[in-house]
């Protein structure tokens, strides 16, 4: 048996075997074709698809009640909310602490505006408490300056609470404190302060401490002042009363061995109760007593919420699981549909007006059909701005239309039609703006029908209409499926045209999408319509792709 | 298809029916744009015909909107920044396309139909949604440049709105490019590089006069997406980035002056030179393929 090929490798010029030589040949082909893709490819991924991604992401990110509130909403996940009682003192004490940062920051409003999405007077409930939670800290500091007047001086503050060199820092204590300012204030503090929370001591006053950390990384890192020479944010007197009452301070402070533990012996010993913070936010409005707005907070205080999802839907997530929302809230679902069934009209009447029009371009001699495209590309290529003007020019009362049917003597001058800032106006408009979409497809589609099929039906005994609904309708159907979907693909999500002829009942989702996003501020939600709009859209897009192929798409 | 002369008294109804509802579907098309071309001479400011108008009285037309567009700030100022912002979207959109598309149409890619769906995709997406996402995102951007890089705010405000334009831009590039580079004849690339020019050489030399109008076309779309692009301009760019869509956005919802009107018949004008500078390119593009122009 002599040698074969078989088992002797064909080898390349080269030498190497030549498979090998030929996948590496394939292989430097398919990397030059990605490098001369990838720029553009990486464009698109950072300035358009990663934006749309931050978008869904939106829909269902709800980090703010949690980073604003951050030690409330742990002391609330412990409490029932589906019982009768009221949340505990804990919650209300770490709400007062951490609503009060909140306010200092002036941060305390944008949670309100999102907790009134979901019920409303939230918002105004946050901003009043925010002006009075000051009141009871001053009171308290009457109180430990009466004891002992040491205690009104800016400096006792900085040295009991600043580590003294060679003393233990409490590092986790400033991280954290630094990550939540960062997050309220939107600003990274970058500022050199002088100052660092001691160990001992924020064993010792856990809470007053954490208070004097913050306010010092806000007035030492963000507003770059000298924390020791500033004023410390009133809530700390709070804390301080609530450190020292607290169980077991007595034994902690015997052990303690540092700065101010005389002052602090006279607190210990003045015989002070802890503060009562259900009474300051009862006084502060009677709202807080209801525990309607705990349920609220402690439903909207997860991380992630479907929350936003539901609202599109006209739901509304509640303790109890999600529920309908209320007869007069529900406009969403109703606004989808009417999406829905306008954009079909607009389809359908694109159908009707684009047929003919494609037919007799595809059926008259080419010079003249020619000179009929330019009647179709001119509309296509004028500015959607131009043609939306002119609809409202035409369609007004005193507008063109009206003009001539008064003038014709149609319509009386004082009973002209209202024919814009309606329905009917954004259907005229955009059927006329999207016509182009339609013609061109069925055009390139009835190119191709052969005519010859047509004489052969009417030879072989078909009436006119008989031919042209069994042999050239049915060759003619790709073109409309093509051309319905690309209209139905742009209708849907329509903006401007129902913006300026729809009034407030001819307008479309997107409208409503872009009310939240720049008057109700509403982005949660406006992220959750728009994610449903694309859901479809990415649909109906799929659909495309499978009956015309992205490939095909033609302009022009 | 004319009648044959042996049509019945139906046949010849149907046949001019069926020719003035085609006619009266065209005026549909056109009347529209005709209708503001002489309301932007209007001498008052109406949005309608006066009667001075209709019986062709020179009173009843002047020139005043015209003159107020090239002299009102306002609208300088928008038009102005349109002519900043749509040839730059346009330069990046048309080099990046262009290199993609020649990429693309290469025999071997791999997720050719994944990529070819991404590159796509903004013209897919409705404008509402990529300017909601743009919105997010483009602050944060914006405030990254300002804070962190130090630019200008300005400077930020026209870049973000350049980049979402560019990619707004970019599915036409590629449609059109890929479009002209199926009829692209390999072999000239191929004989260029056996007589020992080098691939930039090359492409230079021989693959873009070749493909040329394909690009001028993809890019005449790109700009035309821009300069009338207001959804997401409205969104990601501040007023000092007002575009002249915007302006007219603005002008329309709160009926300020038939001003409008005028700056639409310049727009009409542009884009009927548009449309011819395109058959232009066809018919080119096709003489260099070797067809008959059609």
């Amino acid at each position: 048996m002599t040698k074969t090929a078989t088992n002797e490798p064909v080898l390349a010029a080269d030498g190497t075997p030549l498979k090998r030589s030929l996948a590496r040949a394939l292989r430097v082909q398919k990397m030059r074709a990605l490098a001369l893709i990838a720029p553009l490819l990486i464009f698109v991924m950072i300035s358009f698809i990663i934006p749309i991604g931050d978008m869904l992401f939106r829909s269902v990110e709800n980090k703010i009640v949690e980073n604003t509130l951050p030690y409330t909403v742990d002391e609330l996940s412990r409490w029932d909310g589906t019982g009768t009682e009221l949340p505990p003192e804990p919650v209300y004490r770490d709400m007062y602490f951490d609503l009060f940062l909140a306010a200092e920051l002036k941060r305390h409003t944008r949670l309100g505006s999102r907790l009134n999405y979901e019920a409303s007077g939230m918002s105004s409930l946050f901003r009043q408490a925010g002006r009075k939670l000051d009141d009871p800290g001053k009171d308290a500091v009457k109180l430990l300056k009466s004891i002992d007047p040491v205690w009104g001086e800016r400096d006792t503050y900085y040295t009991l609470f600043n580590a003294a060199a060679g003393d233990a820092v409490n590092q986790d204590l400033l991280a954290a404190q630094q990550s939540r300012i960062r997050w309220l204030a939107d600003e990274t503090p970058t500022g050199e302060m002088a100052f660092a929370p001691s160990q001992n001591v924020s064993d010792l006053l856990p809470l007053a401490a954490r208070v004097y950390t913050s306010s010092a990384v806000i007035t030492g890192m963000i507003e770059n002042k000298d924390v020791a020479k500033s004023k410390p944010m009133e809530s700390l007197y709070l804390a301080l009363l609530q450190d020292v009452t607290r169980p077991g301070f007595q034994d902690d402070l015997a052990a303690y061995d540092g700065p101010q533990k005389d002052a602090l012996t006279a607190l210990a010993n003045a015989g002070l109760s802890a503060p009562n913070y259900s009474a300051i936010f009862a006084d502060i409005d009677e709202n807080w007593a209801d525990i309607e707005t705990w349920r609220v907070i402690q439903t909207h205080s997860g991380e992630f919420t479907n929350g936003y999802f539901l609202n599109a839907i006209d739901m509304q997530k509640t303790p109890d699981g999600p529920a309908v929302q209320p007869e007069n809230k529900r406009v969403l679902i109703q606004l989808f549909i009417r999406t829905l069934i306008m954009s079909l009209t607009i389809m359908g009447s694109c159908i009707l007006l684009g047929y003919p029009i494609a037919w007799i371009l595809s059926n008259v001699p080419t010079r003249q059909a020619n000179m009929l495209m330019i009647l179709v590309l001119l509309p296509f290529w004028t500015s959607l701005l131009v043609r939306t003007s002119a609809w409202k020019v035409m369609l007004q009362q005193q507008g063109v239309i009206n003009d001539v049917l008064v003038w014709v003597g149609l319509v009386a001058d004082d009973a002209r039609l209202v024919m814009i800032n309606n329905q009917f106006g954004t259907i005229v408009a955009m059927t006329h703006i999207l016509l182009p979409f339609m013609i061109l497809p069925m055009y390139s589609v009835m190119q191709t029908i052969n005519p010859s099929y047509l004489r052969a039906a009417k030879s072989l005994g078909a009436t006119n209409w008989t031919a042209f609904w069994r042999v050239y309708f049915p060759q003619s159907i790709p073109g409309i499926g093509a051309g319905s979907i690309l209209v139905f693909i742009l209708s849907i999500g329509y903006y401007i045209t129902p913006e300026i002829v729809g009034g407030t009942k001819g307008v479309f989702i997107s409208n409503r999408i872009a009310y939240h996003i720049s008057s109700s501020l509403n982005w949660g939600l406006a992220a959750a319509l728009g994610t449903i709009l694309l859901a479809v859209v990415l649909g109906l897009y799929w659909c495309y792709d499978k009956i015309v192929g992205i490939d095909n798409v033609k302009l022009g | 298809m004319s009648l044959p002369i042996y049509a019945t008294f139906g046949q010849r109804v149907w046949y001019y029916a069926f020719r003035v509802i085609c006619a009266l579907i065209f005026i549909f098309l056109i009347t529209p744009i005709l209708v503001v071309i002489p309301l932007s001479f209007n001498a008052e400011d109406f949005f309608t015909f006066t009667p001075e108008m209709l019986s062709f009285d020179p009173a009843g037309y002047s020139l005043k909107h015209y003159q107020d567009f090239f002299t009102n700030n306002e609208w300088q100022r928008s038009f102005k920044n349109s002519l900043i912002i749509a040839p730059i979207a346009t330069i990046i959109s048309v080099s990046l396309g262009t290199l993609a598309a020649i990429g693309l149409s290469q025999s071997h890619v791999p997720f050719r139909r994944g990529i070819m769906a991404i590159l796509i995709s903004p013209m897919i997406v409705p404008l509402i949604i990529s300017a909601t996402g743009m919105f997010f995102f483009y602050s944060k951007i914006g405030n990254f440049m300002e804070g962190t890089m130090g630019l200008d705010k300005n400077l930020v405000g026209y870049i973000k709105v350049i980049l979402a334009h560019a990619v707004l831009g970019i599915p036409f590039v590629i449609i059109t490019v890929t479009a002209t580079l199926v009829g692209f004849d390999r072999s000239l690339t191929r004989a260029a590089a056996n007589m020992g020019a080098n691939p930039v050489t090359t492409f230079f030399k021989v693959q873009m006069p070749l493909i040329l109008p394909g690009v001028i076309s993809g890019g005449l779309f790109a700009f035309i997406t821009s300069f009338d692009e207001v959804v997401v301009v409205l969104f990601v760019g501040s007023a000092s980035q007002k575009t002249l869509p915007w302006q007219m956005f603005t002008g329309l919802r709160e009926q300020i002056s038939p001003t409008i009107l005028a700056v639409a018949t310049i727009l009409v004008g542009i884009s009927i030179l548009l449309l011819i500078t395109l058959e232009l390119l066809r018919r080119r593009s096709e003489r260099l393929r070797g067809m008959s122009p059609g």
